[in-house]
Parts: structure tokens; C-alpha cells; sequence
């Protein structure tokens, strides 16, 4: 996303506007205070005592991964691209069954606080939690510096700012907000906001579905025949192609990134420790269930929202819609339906819709925040450096140094990265999850061989792979739109490298265990598997 | 407390756990209860996954490669993309659905006796 080229939005409601943003923030903030007085323990700062519902943590889940890119950018792809635009949002969805099926209830029941929990299980400790916490670090940057980039763009296009001091101001104050939540509010805190976040998202969203629906006299192929014809692409808009598959390279390349998606969900850290905060494994299979329940009709509303901006919205050569590469779809088009541009309703939806992005930022912010914060504290402070004898005490400090650290690295990474075009780093953490991350939790729970060389094989193995293809791709030079335009050395042709890397990241662990002369007790496996499967020695929830 | 004085800590974090919990553990893993709660829980998920990945690669594939396919209308502007779009919302809300209830009277009873008899035996 270009921020330089942003057009802001009407301005007259800015004063709305900022007010709904304040109420966001002093409810977070509220929220924040009341859970560190509730906090006490190792357990309630990293899962938040394990007591969250299976309905709640389901809310929780959708809170802390439908992104302002899901929300704002899916719909925008749409009003672009048409049916393209749709495509993101199926493997977004989709994805969910893996951690349905074969992660969320294992996990539960045979990890503690951190996605190394569960490889360390049966395995030598230091250097699978070494590899482990990095990866979860890397992925969790990623998709934070993505976010507060995104954030700086965002907030400057709802509020109407285009001073770029404006803008490192929200990078900022975002910042210092995901740093306050996680400090002082811990799992219990980020749980709650993303709660709120996501009964705002699900309320805003399906006011804006039915106000655009009623116009269309919920006749979807009414509404679909509009958005084609306004868009003035005809029925090439309805069809495949527009965004994705130009040429060979293209369709490959979307093969590519429909693999990281389906596949990285599952193994993205964030997503993996909000398993942890329920009581049992019963209840992190119905908070997966409710949040495939929500994740999937935000997505079908989020193709009406798309269409019925493509319908209703000028979308064409230097509307406000191109210019914001899609973002400002969804807040014009809760303007449009309110009565439109200077009416009451439109300047009351459009304040609506933007204060629901804005905690939509920082909900997600939050839970990347304490996710590589926990993992700093808990796997590389707490069981490699002191191995395993570092006190409560000691590391639930050591955990807010931590969150206070990445919050400040990651104000000062964004603030330069604005000049650079790094959306990219969403499905790179994507990438990097399907190809380091999952082959390790899948092997370690379902091949009884694998061992210690083969966890760090899979880990590093894709993690390096994603991110050398990457940095060897067209994201990152050769062309206009690259990271580095001016430079030049794309010999790999793929934009998403999870064609090559997933594969190669469980070749890698497959390599990694035949080659390595470690003797594994064939025991400890039966054992992970009966910890698993039944929850028997699993940690319990924390009594108040 | 776990045990945490006996093995080097390289080892794993189970290697942390008493002796007689690993007892426990491994004699629960050779019942005739955990090895069928094992493949009731592999005969649901593992055909489920391929399936759903063949079916959603297929239609990702079909998005490069069968676009006449693709663009043929059904309805006045909607096309078998579309619809196959909004089919794998179905199949996604169906397999969670028949998941839900399989774990809920094929793997729950047997999971939670399995756990109960470990508790008893490990006296938590």
C-alpha cells in the first residue's frame, strides 16, 4: 500500500470520529486495569487462568485474527478486483479445519503457555525452544510490523491526516496502548479486548451487510449485476482473473500463497496460545467451532460489503477506493449507506465503522505483542538461559520487560517502514507458519520417530527457505512496486514462497530425524499421544 | 511439584514428571480403551483432512486453470466460481459440524474415562 498517495476521508465528522476512537481506547483501557487486578499467577498472565469459555475464547480467537487487512482489505479487494478479492478470505476460512481437526484439542492438552511447550514435551529442551521461540518471534514481527504500518495508513485515511508527523504519532500512540495492554493486562486483558473487538467488528459489519442488502432487495444477483456494471468491467468481474493468474508465474503464485494461507493458520503462535486459555480440551473445540462459525460469516459479509461498495461507490481511476488501494472501501460504503456524504447517518456509520477498525488494529497488535513477549520470557529467559529455574516472580517480570522491548522495537521499525510497501509480511508470517511451524507440531504428535534434530531441521529448515525465497522474489526488488525498486536480484519468480518452502520445511524434518543418532524412548511418545488425546495430566484452570 | 532433581535438563520437559506418572501414562497407552479412542480420533481427521485439502486445491486450481469451466452462469450473474466459493464455506461449516459431533459421542466418553483412570492412579 502506497500511504504517500492516501486521500483522506471527509473530514466534517472528525470530531465524531476521534470521540469514538477515545471511547475505544478508555473501554481498553478499563478493561486492561481491571485484569492485572485479577492477574497473579504465571498461568493467568499467559493464559489468563485458563478459565475463558468456549464461546468467549471462540470471540477471542476471531478477535485476534480477523486483522484490519481482513476487515477493511478483503472488502476492498472485492470492490477492485471483484471475485478475485473473494479468494483470500476462502483460505482464510478454510484453514480453520486444520486447527480443528488436528491442533486446537492436542495442543490444549499438552502444552502450558507457549507454542514450544508442546514441541519441548518430549524433546531436548534447549535448543527445540530455542528454535521454537524464534520462530514464533519472527512470524509474530512480521505480522506486528504489518499491522502498525497498516495502522499508521489507516488511522491517518479515517481521521483525514495526511502529515506524515500525524501518522508516526498513531504508529506511536498504537505502540504505547499494545505495550500498556500486555504489560499490565496479560492474556486476561488481550482476551477481553479482543472480545469487545470482535462483538464491535460482528455488529458493524452486519449493520453495514443489511443496509447494503435492503438496497438490493436482498437479490444478491441484482446486487452482483450493479457492482459488475458500475465497475466497468463487466462480467469480468464476477470471473477469476483479475487479481490472481495473469501468466504462468501468476497462477503459480497464487497456488502458492492459497497453500500458506489453508496451511499457516494453524500454525501461527498468536492463534496457537489462545488454545491455552481455556479450562479443557472440550471447550478449545468450541472456540474453535464458534470461531469458525464467526470467521466465515464475516467473510460472506464481507462479499457483500465488497460488491455493494463496487455498486454504490465510485471505484474507478483516482477515487478515493483506488487511491487507498482498497482500505477506504468499507468506511465510504458505511457512508454511502447511511445517507451519504454531509448527512447525519453517513458521518455517524462512517465514525462507526472507522472507531470498529481501530480497535480491530489494536486488538490484533495486542495478542502479537504478548505472544512473542510470552515467548521471550517463558522459553528463552526462563527454560534456556536459566533452565528451568528461574522463579514466578522473576519471569512474570521478565515477561513485561519483554512486552515493553518489542513494543518499542516495533514503533521504531515502523516508523521508517512506512516508506517501504512491506504488506507483503502478513503472508510471509503466513508462509513462515506452514513451513516451520506446523510440520514440527504435526510430526511431533503424530510420528512416533521424530525427534530433537528433526524439530530444529523442520523449524529452521522453513523458516530460512520462506524467508531466502522471499528476499530472492519480486517483493523485495525488480519491480516498481518492490521493496527495494531500484535494485535488482528477483531470480525467484513467485511472490509467496510456500510452493517450495512449506514442502521443504517437512522434508527437512523428515531428514533431520533419520539422520540423527539421538535414541528416543518410543515411550515418550505414547505418552505425549495419552496426554493428548485425553487430557489426562494436562494443565487444569486456575481456581479463584 | 514435578520431580525435577533426577534427569539432565536437556531432556525433555516430560522427562520432568515423576517416575510413576510415566508408569501410568504408558500403561494407559497400551489399553485396548486408548488404542481405540486413537483410531476413532485418526479415522475422523486424518480422511477429513485430505479431503477437504483435495477439495479446496481443486478448487484453487480450477481458479488458474478451468476458467471456461469457471465462468459458466447458473443463475443470471452468478457463476459455478461463485458458487463453488460459498460451497467451500458449506463444506467447512459441514466438516466442523460432523467433527463436533463425532469427538462429542465417539471420542469424549472414552477420552474423559482414560483421564479419570489417570487421575486415580497418579492420585491428582
Amino acid at each position: 500500500m502506497n500511504t504517500a498517495m492516501l486521500v483522506p476521508l471527509a473530514t466534517g465528522n472528525r470530531a465524531l470520529t476521534i470521540s469514538l476512537f477515545l471511547a475505544v481506547v478508555a473501554v481498553t483501557l478499563y478493561i486492561t486495569f481491571w485484569a492485572s487486578r485479577h492477574s497473579k499467577t504465571a498461568a493467568d498472565y499467559y493464559a489468563g487462568g485458563r478459565s475463558f469459555s468456549g464461546f468467549q475464547n471462540g470471540l477471542a480467537v476471531s478477535g485476534d485474527y480477523m486483522s484490519a487487512a481482513s476487515f477493511l482489505g478483503i472488502s476492498g479487494a472485492i470492490a477492485l478486483y471483484g471475485y478475485d478479492g473473494f479468494l483470500y478470505s476462502i483460505g482464510f476460512l478454510v484453514a480453520w479445519l486444520v486447527a480443528l481437526l488436528l491442533i486446537a484439542e492436542l495442543l490444549r492438552n499438552s502444552g502450558r503457555y507457549t507454542m514450544a511447550d508442546q514441541l519441548a514435551y518430549r524433546m531436548r529442551q534447549i535448543p527445540v525452544r530455542s528454535a521454537a521461540a524464534i520462530s514464533t518471534i519472527v512470524v509474530s514481527i512480521f505480522y506486528l510490523l504489518a499491522q502498525m504500518v497498516g495502522a499508521g495508513a489507516l488511522v491517518g485515511l479515517l481521521l483525514g491526516v495526511t502529515s506524515p508527523a500525524l501518522k508516526n504519532f498513531v504508529i506511536v500512540l498504537v505502540g504505547v496502548l499494545m505495550i500498556i495492554y500486555v504489560t499490565f493486562g496479560g492474556m486476561k486483558g488481550t482476551t477481553w479486548v479482543q472480545i469487545v473487538k470482535a462483538v464491535l467488528l460482528m455488529l458493524g459489519t452486519v449493520l453495514i451487510t443489511f443496509l447494503v442488502l435492503v438496497q438490493f432487495g436482498f437479490n444478491l444477483s441484482e446486487l452482483l449485476g450493479v457492482a459488475a456494471e458500475k465497475s466497468g468491467k463487466g462480467e469480468a468481474f464476477l470471473q477469476p482473473g483479475l487479481l490472481y493468474g495473469k501468466d504462468l508465474a501468476g497462477k503459480f503464485d497464487f497456488l502458492s500463497l492459497s497453500l500458506a494461507l489453508v496451511l499457516g493458520t494453524a500454525g501461527l503462535p498468536h492463534i496457537l496460545i489462545r488454545f491455552y486459555t481455556t479450562p479443557t480440551a472440550v471447550a478449545a473445540r468450541k472456540s474453535v467451532l464458534w470461531a469458525i462459525g464467526l470467521i466465515g460469516s464475516f467473510y460472506l459479509m464481507t462479499l457483500v460489503l465488497g460488491f455493494g461498495a463496487a455498486a454504490l461507490v465510485p471505484t474507478g481511476q483516482g477515487s478515493q477506493i483506488q487511491t487507498s488501494a482498497g482500505n477506504a472501501a468499507s468506511p465510504l460504503l458505511a457512508e454511502a449507506v447511511g445517507g451519504g456524504e454531509g448527512t447525519i447517518g453517513g458521518s455517524i456509520l462512517l465514525a462507526l465503522i472507522s472507531a470498529v477498525a481501530f480497535a480491530t488494529i489494536l486488538a490484533v497488535v495486542a495478542g502479537l505483542t504478548l505472544t512473542s513477549a510470552s515467548s521471550v520470557a517463558h522459553d528463552l529467559y526462563a527454560n534456556v538461559f536459566k533452565k528451568g529455574q528461574a522463579s514466578e516472580r522473576s519471569e512474570l517480570i521478565v515477561v513485561r520487560i519483554a512486552a515493553f522491548g518489542i513494543g518499542a522495537i516495533s514503533i521504531l521499525l515502523a516508523i521508517p517502514a512506512q516508506r517501504l510497501n512491506i504488506a507483503f509480511l502478513v503472508a510471509l508470517a503466513f508462509a513462515v507458519a506452514a513451513s516451520a511451524n506446523l510440520p514440527a507440531l504435526l510430526y511431533n504428535l503424530f510420528w512416533k520417530r521424530f525427534n530433537t534434530m528433526g524439530a530444529i531441521f523442520s523449524i529452521y529448515g522453513g523458516l530460512i527457505m520462506a524467508v531466502l525465497l522471499v528476499t530472492f522474489s519480486p517483493v523485495v526488488s525488480g519491480t516498481p512496486t518492490s521493496l527495494f525498486p531500484n535494485a535488482d536480484f528477483d531470480w525467484f519468480p513467485l511472490r509467496n514462497p510456500g510452493l517450495i518452502s512449506i514442502p521443504f520445511g517437512f522434508l527437512c524434518g523428515i531428514v533431520g530425524t533419520l539422520i540423527s543418532k539421538e535414541t528416543h524412548p518410543a515411550e515418550r511418545h505414547d505418552e505425549l499421544a495419552v496426554r493428548a488425546l485425553t487430557g489426562a495430566g494436562a494443565e487444569k484452570a486456575v481456581a479463584h | 511439584m514435578a520431580d525435577r532433581s533426577s534427569p539432565v535438563y536437556e531432556s525433555g520437559e516430560a522427562d520432568r514428571l515423576p517416575a510413576h506418572d510415566h508408569e501410568v501414562y504408558n500403561a494407559i497407552a497400551q489399553e485396548s480403551d486408548f488404542r481405540e479412542l486413537r483410531r476413532r480420533y485418526g479415522s475422523f481427521a486424518f480422511p477429513a483432512t485430505i479431503a477437504f485439502m483435495t477439495w479446496y486445491l481443486l478448487y484453487v486450481i480450477c481458479n488458474n486453470w478451468a476458467r471456461g469451466f469457471m465462468n459458466i452462469e447458473v443463475l443470471p450473474n452468478i457463476n459455478v466460481a461463485l458458487v463453488w466459493g460459498l460451497l467451500q464455506f458449506v463444506s467447512t461449516f459441514a466438516i466442523a459440524y460432523f467433527y463436533a459431533r463425532h469427538a462429542r459421542k465417539s471420542l469424549d466418553p472414552l477420552a474423559t474415562k482414560l483421564r479419570d483412570e489417570f487421575d486415580r492412579e497418579t492420585g491428582r
